[in-house]
């Protein structure tokens, strides 16, 4: 019980942190590092609710979060030669206060409904709820492809936790397919980064912003 | 008030008075030996102090009355501070008297008057370091309140000796609230005491200063109160991480001076330790622009806040 609450506030203090980084291939790290807390915590909530099928999820996601994908987005990462690149992020401050903003909403969103959730995982959906919203507001954030995409994946660890909190665990079939789904998604998103690169020499997305040439 | 509350009182003062020109000296030998100096000796800020004192006391022309007034307030400041902070028992009469809020109310005013002495002279350095001390100060102020109000929510009360208390009573138990709390009151302590990522104590670059800026103008007594009261401040934030965070070995109420002795034991190890744990940061951090400096208060408030947020998510108490 109280093991989950102190992951739980670990995975809001490492969305945080990631809405902070400004380097490219620390995000990756606190992304697995992330993955790997998120594993733990659905192996504490499967401790204590006796529930065997949250191990099976807890190794999916210890096996895709924190070694394929980190394992994939570094490669992707030395490929592109972006080891020491870093977002030129303007206002930290001003992020962390709509940071805390959102945590605040998703706290009070959170509030009515896990008056019907169970016993142990009562309190963590409002964390939930609130790592979905920050790792948005990371995406809305950044200007590099690559950390979009760490937004992304990291939105889904957010799902994740939602999902094994509150209803204790989605089906088998349900968890295997996102899995699926992610990891498709990540390695089709790495083949756009070389096609966005080769068009614009750059990884920044605001060359897609205009449709058309001048 | 009990005879036992006065002993407390008055060791309490007069441990922080005697016992903080060594934290620093003991922060600058691990410093120096971490990066491979020769080691000042340890008692080398009392020697400063009491060469400072011997000697005659220069002013500027322009100085005013109010900046011969300011170390003595200062320095007054962080000893009526050292009085409220809980560091070897818990039965201090002043404790009840001033709480929590009181306490950043006295650092505030510390720093108002260490800034307005700087302004005073009319250098360009004084109140250059003036105004990024207010900068900092002005960030690191509410982040410090929120850590106050973390703890004050715990134990529902803003009165130091009394969260004491109900800190040690509730037993040792990791708060996600609490392990917040910690991680932004280091920020807090870091910056206000003008430490490394925010302030170099050993700078000597005019440019970067922050704190040496704003006491370049002053010598003699005036110069020995000031550091003196720097010391005392750094004492006081490492006593008051000590009484929130790691409350082991306050002597508590009506006991004798065999507790208090054993409280002030306590006290030196864990000042050896954060010690020698400060000189380790500040050897493997780099000094952060002062436009970062923002950047690192604001990290500080959020975790406070953060840590506010949790607890009233998992008390179940969110408006």
């Amino acid at each position: 019980m109280q093991l989950v609450e102190l992951l739980a506030s670990l995975l809001l203090l490492l969305s945080f942190a990631m809405l902070a980084q400004r380097r490219i291939a620390s995000l990756v790290n606190l992304f697995a590092l992330q993955g790997a807390v998120l594993a733990a915590s659905t192996v504490a909530v499967a401790a204590s609710a006796g529930l065997h099928h949250l191990y099976y999820s807890a190794a999916l996601t210890l096996a895709l979060k924190v070694l394929l994908l980190p394992y994939f987005l570094r490669r992707l990462i030395a490929r592109l030669d972006l080891q020491w690149d870093t977002e030129t992020l303007a206002r930290i401050p001003m992020q962390m206060l709509a940071g805390l903003g959102l945590v605040i909403f998703a706290f009070g969103l959170a509030q009515p409904i896990s008056r019907f959730g169970h016993e142990i995982t009562r309190e963590t959906l409002g964390i939930a709820i609130a790592m979905v919203l920050l790792s948005l507001l990371m995406m809305i954030g950044r200007r590099k492809a690559v950390s979009q995409v760490v937004g992304f994946l990291a939105l889904e660890n957010g799902m994740v936790f939602a999902a094994t909190t509150a209803t204790q665990g989605m089906p088998m079939v349900v968890e295997f397919g996102i899995a699926l789904d992610v990891l498709v998604g990540a390695v089709i998103l790495g083949v756009f980064f070389f096609q966005i690169r080769e068009q614009f020499d750059s990884l920044e997305l605001r060359h897609l912003e205009t449709l058309k040439e001048d | 008030m009990t005879l036992s509350a006065l002993l407390t009182q008055a060791a309490a003062v007069v441990t922080a008075a005697a016992l903080a020109p060594l934290l620093v000296g003991w922060v600058n030998q691990c410093r120096a030996w971490l990066q491979n100096r020769t080691a000042p000796p340890l008692l080398l800020p009392y020697r400063t102090l009491r060469k400072l004192l011997h000697k005659d006391a220069v002013l500027a022309e322009s100085a005013s009355p109010l900046f011969r007034a300011v170390p003595y307030v200062v320095f007054g400041c962080m000893l009526v501070a050292a009085g409220i902070i809980p560091s070897l028992g818990t039965d201090l009469p002043a404790g009840r008297a001033a709480d929590a809020i009181a306490l950043v109310g006295l650092f505030a005013t510390a720093r108002m008057f260490m800034a307005l002495g700087a302004m005073d002279v009319g250098t360009a350095f004084g109140s250059l370091g003036a105004r990024r001390e207010m900068l900092i100060g002005f960030l690191a102020e509410p982040a410090l309140l929120m850590v106050l109000f973390n703890v004050a929510l715990i134990s529902g009360s803003t009165a130091m000796p009394v969260i004491v208390d109900r800190l040690v009573a509730q037993g040792f138990a990791v708060n996600p609230s609490l392990a917040f709390a910690a991680l932004a009151f280091v920020m807090v302590l870091l910056a206000e005491n003008a430490r490394l990522p925010i302030d170099n104590p050993a700078t000597h670059l005019e440019l970067t200063m922050i704190h040496e800026a704003m006491v370049l103008e002053y010598s003699a007594r005036h110069l020995a109160l000031i550091e003196w009261a720097a010391a005392l401040k750094l004492f006081n934030y490492a006593c008051l991480g000590f009484a929130f965070f790691l409350p082991l070995g306050l002597a508590s109420e009506d006991t004798g001076p065999t507790a208090l002795l054993l409280g002030a034991t306590w006290l030196a190890a864990k000042l050896l330790l954060a010690g020698a744990g400060l000189a380790l940061f500040e050897t493997l951090s780099a000094k952060l622009r002062v436009f970062r400096a923002p950047e690192f208060l604001a990290m500080a408030f959020m975790l406070a806040v953060l840590g506010l947020l949790t607890r009233l998510l998992f008390s179940g108490g969110v408006a």
